[in-house]
């Protein structure tokens, strides 16, 4: 550094000049080419982004190959000192006895199944249905009020669900679906955020096609039937996906709008398993719980994560 | 005579609008669960009920009450809300920009495995996943964070993380950024990699010399709307959260209030206590900061009219 430094004070003004010079076309060899979004094809300079995403990698996936681990660990192997992450010998015991504690209720634990799949296909299926004749109606046609209803659902999707359960509880009562089936599925329909995305997606659709729809004699219900639908399957996986994930995850309806054992949801029975013991065998019952819980979810966006960037990319709010 | 009596029908024949009927099935559902619901929460907020008698209408009281004699509230559950929600949301919401932009500049199908992994945290059930935090956090020598630190000798004795208030409120701050990255960050990635490439190219031109250049020139300004979708999802997922901090500690309240949140505060007045009036107006003080965040947001990355 020194020398480098002392060099360049003796330098006569030709010199520094050339130096200059030199500086500024190492530079332009060197400047910035551009970031490379998206890119084709591996390169080594991509391996510095590959490098700062191990940490977050790490402590993301953890605790996920924990819970795979630990809902596979025979008893003796939760209660081992010193703690050890994967298990040495892998047992179905942790799911059996999930299978088993559910007797003890006096609901076996198929009806939780049924209940909770019942549920969110119904959720999916209706909140499709009513959130993409919503959607259509706010893309392609003209009524007075829809642009009201359009800012009023974009303003919803800024509502926090946990922030209104008061008076959800208080109109969930008076609606009289308590205690049935339809308390796990209506107030789950409300999906601003699915209409809002669903509509984007409308809006890439090219108004020729639905003014030529018009022309060849189609009315409203056909265009949004066999022209519209068909062609925004993105996002109505999207919103599938979502519509799931609110609803298997659910344990607020089992919780305070059933009281009948037999129409509570899979998470609820496992939340009641694993609250508050601190026994060691729940911890094994809950990461299997958690496993079970969390399967589902992650295959359905895998299939569907294709059809999941392709909406993202419209779910602009501007 | 033909003409003036086809005036005359004209009113009569004149075709209904079918269109917003495609709207209705929806709207009945939104109008009942979401619009109404504020409705009702400001209404009760003015009022005493307790669930079996009909609401007694006493004003203000609710609020003065609240924010006068709560201490609970005012000391914990308000400033710690406020503080959570301030982390939380920036920090998921940061972090989530930089890893869908780390992300936009690695090859597809190393992408699409590196998304997955990212996003799958936020799909894990927070209920069922606080057993398995207590476990990981557990204060004996058998809790794993424990036994490792323990074992690298970084600690000499085991940290109690589950009974001290600021390690609670640690853990939660974790345990919220683990499991962020959700639709917010997808739709950033998404964003990311439909700018048009030739914007670059032409800022390159132009003489832009780095990357920050880059991130605050064009990457942040050609996809302000989906930054602006991220930031709504990263406060509604921000402040969604509720009983963590007493499933963690296995209590409630939890030790000295930690992570005690104005909604875990106000499940406990309206569920537990049947307080619906005085939870109401917990609900709309919720509401209030929630819509203000948004209201930043907006200020931040909306299009300006």
């Amino acid at each position: 550094m020194m020398k480098l430094l002392h060099k360049k004070k003796n330098m006569t003004k030709t010199e520094k000049a050339m130096f200059k010079y030199k500086k500024m076309r190492k530079n332009r060899k060197s400047k910035f080419q551009g970031t490379m979004i998206n890119p084709s094809r591996f390169h080594v300079s991509q391996l510095k982004f590959l490098l700062i995403l191990i940490p977050f990698l790490i402590v993301t996936l953890l605790p996920l190959i924990y819970i795979i681990s630990h809902a596979f660990k025979p008893l003796d192997e939760l209660y081992a000192y010193p703690p050890r992450i994967f298990a040495s010998r892998i047992t179905f015991d942790n799911f059996q006895n999930l299978f088993l504690a559910a007797s003890q209720t006096g609901v076996h634990f198929a009806r939780y199944l049924f209940n909770s799949i019942i549920s969110s296909a119904s959720v999916i299926f209706l909140s499709i249905l009513i959130g993409s004749l919503a959607a259509y109606s706010f893309s392609f046609l003209k009524y007075r009020v829809k642009k009201t209803l359009f800012t009023l659902n974009q303003i919803a999707i800024m509502i926090v669900p946990v922030a209104i359960s008061v008076p959800r509880f208080i109109v969930m009562n008076s609606l009289g679906i308590t205690n049935t089936i339809f308390a796990h599925i209506i107030p789950l329909l409300a999906m601003p955020v699915g209409v809002f995305l669903m509509k984007q997606f409308m809006d890439q659709v090219p108004r020729e096609l639905y003014e030529a729809s018009v022309i060849d004699g189609a009315n409203k219900w056909q265009i949004y039937l066999k022209v519209v639908m068909p062609l925004v399957k993105p996002a109505l996986a999207t919103v599938a996906i979502l519509a799931f994930q609110n609803s298997w995850n659910n344990i607020e309806t089992s919780d305070l709008y059933v009281n009948s054992e037999a129409l509570k949801t899979l998470p609820y029975y496992f939340s009641t398993l694993t609250m508050g013991t601190s026994a060691i065998a729940a911890q094994g019952m809950s990461a299997a719980a958690s496993l079970i819980m969390f399967l589902p979810n992650i295959l359905l966006f895998i299939i569907l994560q294709n059809s999941v960037m392709n909406t993202m990319a419209y779910s602009g709010i501007k | 005579m033909m003409t003036s009596q086809a005036l005359q029908a004209r009113p009569v024949k004149k075709k209904f609008n079918t269109s917003y009927l495609f709207a209705l099935p929806y709207m009945v559902v939104f109008f009942t669960l979401v619009v109404i619901l504020i409705v009702i929460s400001v209404v009760l907020s003015l009022t005493y009920y307790d669930t079996i008698n009909f609401p007694t209408w006493i004003g203000l009281d609710n609020y003065v009450a609240l924010f006068t004699q709560d201490t609970d509230f005012m000391q914990y559950a308000l400033p710690t809300t406020i503080k959570y929600a301030l982390i939380i949301g920036p920090g998921s919401y940061g972090l989530s920009f930089l890893m869908a932009w780390i992300l936009s500049q690695i090859t597809h199908k190393l992408r699409t495995l590196i998304a997955i992994i990212l996003y799958s945290p936020s799909l894990t059930n927070g209920v069922l996943m606080s057993v398995i935090w207590k476990v990981v956090f557990s204060g004996d020598t058998r809790g794993y964070l424990n036994y490792y630190l323990l074992t690298l000798g970084i600690i000499n004795e085991p940290i109690q993380w589950l009974q001290n208030s600021d390690m609670i409120f640690g853990i939660m701050i974790f345990v919220g950024i683990w499991s962020s990255m959700s639709v917010g960050f997808l739709a950033m990635l998404s964003g990311i990699l439909n700018i048009n490439k030739d914007l670059y190219e032409a800022a390159y031109v132009d003489g832009m010399k780095s990357r920050w250049q880059e991130i605050f020139y064009i990457t942040i300004p050609s996809m302000k709307p989906q930054m602006l979708f991220g930031a709504v999802m990263a406060i509604v997922g921000t402040f969604n959260a509720s009983g963590l901090a007493s499933a963690l500690s296995g209590s409630v309240p939890p030790p000295q209030f930690a992570g005690w949140l104005i909604v875990d505060h106000m499940n406990d007045y309206g569920f537990a206590r049947y307080e619906m009036g005085y939870a109401s107006a917990m609900s709309v003080i919720l509401l209030i900061i929630v819509l203000s965040f948004n209201k930043i947001s907006h200020k931040l990355f909306g299009e300006k009219k």
